[in-house]
């Protein structure tokens, strides 16, 4: 951590977080002021690559997603997704207009998961001045019983859906290997209208709060479509132009750099940010009335330049998610279920094993995560065993991003606060992206160079 | 009566997607009741506070770099009790199957021409370096077991794991057997203790406990005369988690 240092210094600033906390993964924020100028600025993601590209190679598609949702804990359920709609698209498979729509539940329970917990337990102890959710157990019991019921909820959701939150298991390749039972759903959907209230509560929290004042206008990329706030399936959108998911590797370069394992990507040579800030942003007109309203009473208009209400932004998104799955549950229990999104466990079968040729083919997919897009790309021979993969996570995107505002917020820090203050603010700006650092690291670019 | 003060409990993470620890945040309630019996003084992906005093250490992730083995050793050393938390930790999980491959290519896959730039070492549980005392397996930790293992520590008892197979949780759970409809499936030789998690969901177990230890007994025998299988049939599946199982094929079957 930061030496203390109460004398307020316009022309050197130092500033070492060795271990950020509260995100997900390892990463270090180095800032160094030399003589009124900044020398060093720098987000550094120091965590251990787990080489997941390279451990697809050689394995059959069946097997992806089951593997690559093991890239992260928190977003398991976006990983999956993603690599079902990459594997999907090689293997040229069509999933009926139910399992979408149960996909989509999956997504958005995890998305209503993730922002809770990162509104929470993540963010607002800074807000609140104390270092972590623990003394706030004490302080704030009936306020983080209510975190932990919002967060139940969603967890209950994924397990009712999937099987469990962390690494699901019913999603697959072509629908479902089981439907989720009618009485989970009814269960589901009775925690789901009782969390509007915790909702509104949460609401009335964060309005009271203080979130720093800084802007820096970006480019902003995301998924977009006609028909809704785009977050399954889309158009990729930015700068108000589109283009098409597959076509990613032309909309941004990545490049590495050598203080860090995590590459920093670019679109027409400049950084740029995505997650729900950016959804927001590009999307804001698509957004469920009550999520408008609730955006209202936050006081977050869209285009909004100010990379710390990326938490205000994840709450009017928790409120969207949250009225969308009442949406379709409600459809559902109207409805029903048909079996015939129900899929085997792993295909081929094993009379099948070795028969059947596939056409030698590279799928990609793209789902709206937590913090942002999220791209899965396998390419696969004639015995459907993956060759080459890609995995392009949000917060390596993010990353160029989040030193751009570093580089304009510490000259108009300096001067006016401490040491620590300046310190503080960083770690909540690198924090108000929602990092997940232990994802980031395998990001990486398959072409031999 | 003087008061004995709570353990110190601190959380450790090596190579790994961090999914075990989530596990604690999904105890929901049970994990406020878990923070009046013990003292959590290190667990940052919570907090900020940084506690060097610690009585147990739960650890989840493998070891992959140097800079773990030398980590790894340390937190042994001020640990009274050292749990590996999930597969990462107790059999290197997927993150094994990075062995399966050359480390150069591996790096060259990933990180191209920088791969200079990257340090890696063959990935190992922790108990290929540090003395384990107790083990919370799965990918991600089943909570009930999770519960109970945390229960033994605190009464100061060992947990002994299960060692009978899947299977026969799969059985009294009456699903229909996935080599019925035609499926693989790792029950016959994974050890048990996850209420056949996988299978209760309509899938297939992929092993992610690891090897019961007398793989071919039991249950597992039962099952594989049913459907005419060897033990080997499906041990390439079973590379999935275990890659010491991937270097038996290899050596036995290539
Ligand atoms: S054991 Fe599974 S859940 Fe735990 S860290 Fe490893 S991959 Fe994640
Ligand atoms: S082989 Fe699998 S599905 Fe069949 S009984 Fe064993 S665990 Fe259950
Ligand atoms: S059924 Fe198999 S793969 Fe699933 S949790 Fe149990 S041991 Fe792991």
């Amino acid at each position: 951590m930061t030496k203390s240092s109460n004398k307020i210094d316009s022309q050197n600033l130092n500033v070492d977080v060795h271990y950020l906390t509260r995100v997900e993964g390892h990463g270090n924020i180095v800032v160094d002021v030399k003589e009124g100028k900044l020398a060093k600025c720098e987000f550094q993601v120091i965590e251990s690559p787990r080489f997941f590209e390279s451990m697809l190679v050689g394995r059959s598609i069946w097997e992806a997603q089951h593997l690559t949702s093991r890239i992260c804990g928190i977003c398991a359920c976006g990983h999956t997704l993603a690599s079902i709609k990459a594997a999907e698209d090689a293997l040229g498979v069509k999933p009926s207009a139910e399992v979408v729509m149960l996909r989509k539940l999956l997504l958005y329970t995890e998305m209503l998961d993730s922002h809770i917990l990162h509104i929470y337990i993540l963010v607002a102890p800074d807000l609140l001045g104390v270092k972590s959710i623990v003394p706030l157990i004490k302080t704030h019991r009936p306020v983080i019983e209510m975190a932990l019921r919002m967060k139940r909820m969603s967890d209950y959701g994924a397990e009712v859906l999937a099987g469990r939150h962390i690494h699901p298991i019913s999603y697959v390749i072509g629908g479902l290997t089981q439907l989720p039972s009618r009485e989970g759903l009814e269960k589901l959907h009775t925690l789901m209208l009782e969390s509007r209230k915790d909702g509104e509560a949460t609401v009335k929290i964060i309005k009271t709060l203080k979130f720093p004042q800084f802007q820096r206008p970006t480019q902003y990329m995301s998924l977009t479509s006609d028909d809704e706030y785009a977050m399954y399936d889309g158009d990729l959108m930015v700068n108000g132009e589109k283009s098409k998911v597959r076509d990613y590797r032309k909309l941004f370069m990545e490049s590495v750099v050598d203080y860090s394992k995590a590459k920093i990507s670019k679109i027409n040579g400049k950084s740029y940010a995505v997650g729900s800030l950016s959804r927001f942003n590009n999307n804001f007109n698509k957004l469920h009335k009550k999520a408008k309203a609730v955006a209202a009473e936050l006081g977050l208009k869209a285009p909004c330049y100010n990379p710390y209400l990326n938490t205000a932004a994840q709450l009017v998104e928790w409120v969207h998610c949250l009225e969308e799955s009442i949406t379709i549950l409600e459809k559902i229990l109207k409805d029903g279920l048909k079996e015939e999104g129900v899929v085997v466990a792993s295909w081929p079968k094993r009379s099948e094993v070795g028969k059947i040729k596939y056409k030698p083919n590279t799928g990609t997919g793209c789902v709206e995560v937590p913090r942002g897009s999220l791209f899965h790309e396998y390419t696969i021979d004639d015995s459907a065993h993956i060759t080459a993969a890609n995995c392009v996570i949000p917060t390596n995107q993010n990353i160029g991003n989040l030193e751009d505002d570093m580089r304009k917020l510490v000259p108009e820090l300096l001067g006016k606060k401490t040491q620590e203050e300046i310190t503080l603010d960083l770690e909540m700006l690198a924090r108000s992206y929602d990092p997940c650092i232990s994802c980031a690291t395998h990001l990486l670019d398959v072409s031999f160079v | 009566m003087k008061k004995q003060s709570k353990p110190k409990v601190a959380f450790f993470d090596f190579t790994d997607c961090e999914g075990c620890q989530l596990q604690f945040a999904n105890m929901g309630n049970t994990f406020l009741e878990l923070t009046e019996l013990v003292d959590i003084v290190s667990f940052r992906e919570v907090m900020s506070e940084n506690g060097q005093d610690y009585d147990v250490a739960i650890v989840e992730g493998s070891i992959t770099t140097d800079n773990d083995v030398a980590r790894i050793k340390k937190i042994r050393e001020k640990a009274k009790i050292l749990v590996a938390f999930g597969s990462c930790a107790t059999i290197a999980g997927v993150n094994g199957i990075k062995n399966r491959s050359p480390l150069e290519l591996a790096k060259q896959r990933v990180y191209g021409d920088k791969a200079g730039l990257i340090n890696t070492i063959k990935a190992m549980p922790l108990d290929a370096v540090v003395k384990v005392d107790y083990y919370i397996l799965n990918c991600p930790p089943y909570i009930p077991e999770i519960i109970a293992v945390l229960k033994a520590i605190l009464l100061g008892k060992p947990y002994p794991l299960p060692n009978y197979a899947v299977c026969v949780e799969c059985k009294m759970n009456e699903n229909v057997c996935r080599y019925e409809k035609d499926q693989e499936c790792m029950g016959p030789v994974t050890r048990a203790g996850c209420n056949s998690w996988c299978i209760n969901n309509g899938n297939r177990c992929y092993g992610c406990r690891g090897l019961v230890e007398k793989p071919a007994s039991d249950a597992a025998k039962d099952i594989l005369q049913k459907y005419g299988l060897k033990v080997e049939d499906i041990l390439n599946s079973f590379t999935l988690y275990n890659d010491s199982m991937g270097e038996k094929y290899d050596q036995e079957f290539k």
